[in-house]
């Protein structure tokens, strides 16, 4: 893939990332993660893993992100942009943020595999099949019993939303 | 450019780029002219159709070449005008639209409120991108971009495009525009869960993710919800399992194009523009060019899913009697174009069929289209992913 690209989405995806985290209006923080997510999902279609890039915007931009700017949007929240930043909390994160960033880059320097060049993949099927044998060849029993587990919380939603249990 | 395409198809060769580059983009810029002047028409059909089922006129004058030339070239508007009258109406509304004052109130969250429209007719666009709007033309394939998840790309954008609706509902600061975009929120996310899976046993038949190897097989083996109309020889095929394979489809059909329905926002789900309940809906504090916006934007809408839909089940460009184009000779390219003559005639006749409707059935209550979403389709297109793997498997 060309570096000028995977620059420029990785800047997007980041960019809109701090920006999630910055803006005091909760709708534009929603709407910049989802934006975040584009260029996440770009990034993965990048490394022909069209399938998941395109799950990413199916799934979480375009449903889980309009849920949340759904709820956010009814509740009206204003709090949040009226409160004023503290300094001290502000410098703590400042510094924390930093001594994180700079652990990361010292184990990453020290890390000779990162620099190593890999050659593409070459895969019989298209993407979606490699997923679909993975999943329901190796993987089966965890994949079903994830099923189980998202069936047995759904039923749970269920339960909790009625007013009334008789 | 270049690093666009190498990051599209990684595994490209360098020297076909120039070639790709100059077709791709003679393909999206004739797509798009010919969808827009399809919306615009769409518009003007829907006037037309509507008033002759309510036993009007509709617009019938604005002549085509506009009354004055007409005169000039000394062409008698009389003769034509009970043909030809009203076929200028397009472009009358158009220049009425972008001339109209451009008001933006002062209570809008303006960054929100100018970027909503867009956001709506860029997804309804983008979507059709995957479709394969004909054959072949000189061994082009007449698809923007050919993808192994088509379907799925189509999902993920068309989902998008409800992030247009529900900013334009909040930017506007007002209540009834409010409304309709929380409306518009749960009914796209409801519907789009069974306009998902209704399509799922489609391509548990074909076994492949790609539109084009979908409008392939449809040649090959029958329209899906057809399947005696074939490329090879017009038989009905001979197994069981091929007999009772179309139950399941036909279910799928149903499933999708009612669910398509909601998901364009077009009667009898319009909810989210009722204008009864809510003046105008999402777009009610908006005016001039960024309504035509929004206008256009449901009408492209429209457009995407009836290609949609004719991709998917009624054999995309194909029809009897009419063989593929696509050889590098004259009648080869020649062919290719009545291919593409062919899907856009399917489309129309399907856009015909949604104006139809709309001016035919009243509107949902909005409890009894939730229900209908998620207590009967969603239930639905489940049962029928289980039909058509049990076929697949037990029935030869």
């Amino acid at each position: 893939m060309s570096p000028t690209l995977f620059w420029i989405f990785a800047a997007i995806t980041l960019g809109f990332g701090a920006a999630t985290l910055i803006n005091r209006n909760p709708v534009a923080s929603a709407l910049s993660l989802a934006v975040s997510f584009l260029g996440l999902a770009a990034l993965f279609t990048s490394l022909s893993a069209t399938f998941i890039g395109i799950v990413q915007v199916l799934v979480y931009a375009g449903a889980v992100m309009v849920l949340f700017l759904f709820i956010i949007m009814l509740l009206d929240l204003k709090a949040e942009q009226r409160r004023q930043v503290r300094l001290s909390a502000l410098i703590g994160g400042v510094v924390i943020a930093g001594l994180f960033a700079s652990q990361v880059v010292l184990v990453l320097r020290h890390f000779p595999k990162g620099n190593h060049e890999f050659p593409p993949l070459s895969l019989p099927h298209p993407d979606a099949v490699n997923i679909g044998l993975t999943l329901f060849g190796h993987y089966n029993l965890p994949f079903q019993v994830i099923g189980v587990l998202i069936l047995v919380a759904s039923i749970g939603v269920v339960v909790l939303s009625k007013r009334e249990l008789n | 450019m270049n690093a666009i395409l190498q990051f599209l198809h990684p595994l490209i060769d360098p020297a076909s780029i120039p070639f790709l580059l100059w077709t791709t983009l003679a393909k999206s810029i004739g797509l798009l002219c010919i969808v827009l002047v399809m919306v615009s028409y769409t518009v003007y059909a829907e006037r037309r159709v509507s008033s002759l089922i309510q036993d009007r006129l509709g617009p019938n004058r604005t002549g085509f070449p506009l009354s004055l030339f007409g005169n000039l070239f000394g062409i008698k508007w009389r003769d034509w005008s009970p043909i030809l009258g009203g076929l200028g109406q397009p472009i009358a509304d158009a220049v009425k639209l972008l001339l109209k004052e451009e008001f933006t109130p002062a209570f809008v969250k303006k960054f929100y409120f100018w970027i909503a429209p867009g956001l709506g007719i860029g997804a309804a666009i983008v979507s059709l991108a995957v479709i394969p709007f004909g054959s072949k033309i000189w061994g082009v394939d007449m698809v923007i971009a050919n993808i192994d998840i088509g379907p799925l790309f189509v999902f993920a954008i068309s989902s998008l495009g409800v992030y247009g609706i529900v900013l334009a509902g909040w930017s506007s600061n007002s209540k009834y525009p409010f409304l309709g975009a929380v409306r518009s929120t749960s009914q796209l996310i409801s519907y789009e869960l069974s306009l998902g899976l209704s399509v799922v046993p489609l391509f548990m038949i074909v076994g492949k993710l790609n539109l084009v190897d979908l409008v392939s097989y449809q040649v090959q083996n029958g329209w899906m919800i057809l399947p005696g109309i074939t490329a090879a020889k017009p038989h009905l095929p001979g197994t069981l399992g091929s007999y009772l394979i179309i139950v399941p489809i036909l279910i799928s059909f149903i499933v999708f194009t009612i669910a398509m329905f909601a998901e364009t926002n077009r009667l009898p789900f319009d909810l989210p523009e009722g204008e009864t309940e809510l003046v105008g809906g999402y777009h009610t504090e908006y005016s001039s060019l960024k309504f035509a916006l929004f206008f256009l934007g449901e009408y492209t809408a429209m457009i995407t899913g009836s290609s949609f839909i004719v991709t998917l089940f009624l054999g995309a460009w194909h029809f009897p009697g009419i063989p593929e184009g696509g050889a590098p000779s004259l009648a080869g390219l020649l062919l290719g174009f009545v291919n593409i003559g062919v899907f856009f005639v399917k489309v129309i006749a399907f856009l015909l069929f949604f104006i139809a409707i709309r001016w035919t059935l009243p509107r949902f209550r909005y409890d009894q289209l939730m229900k209908l979403g998620w207590i009967y389709f969603f239930e639905i297109a489940l049962v029928n992913i289980f039909l058509t793997a049990l076929i697949l498997a037990f029935v030869p």
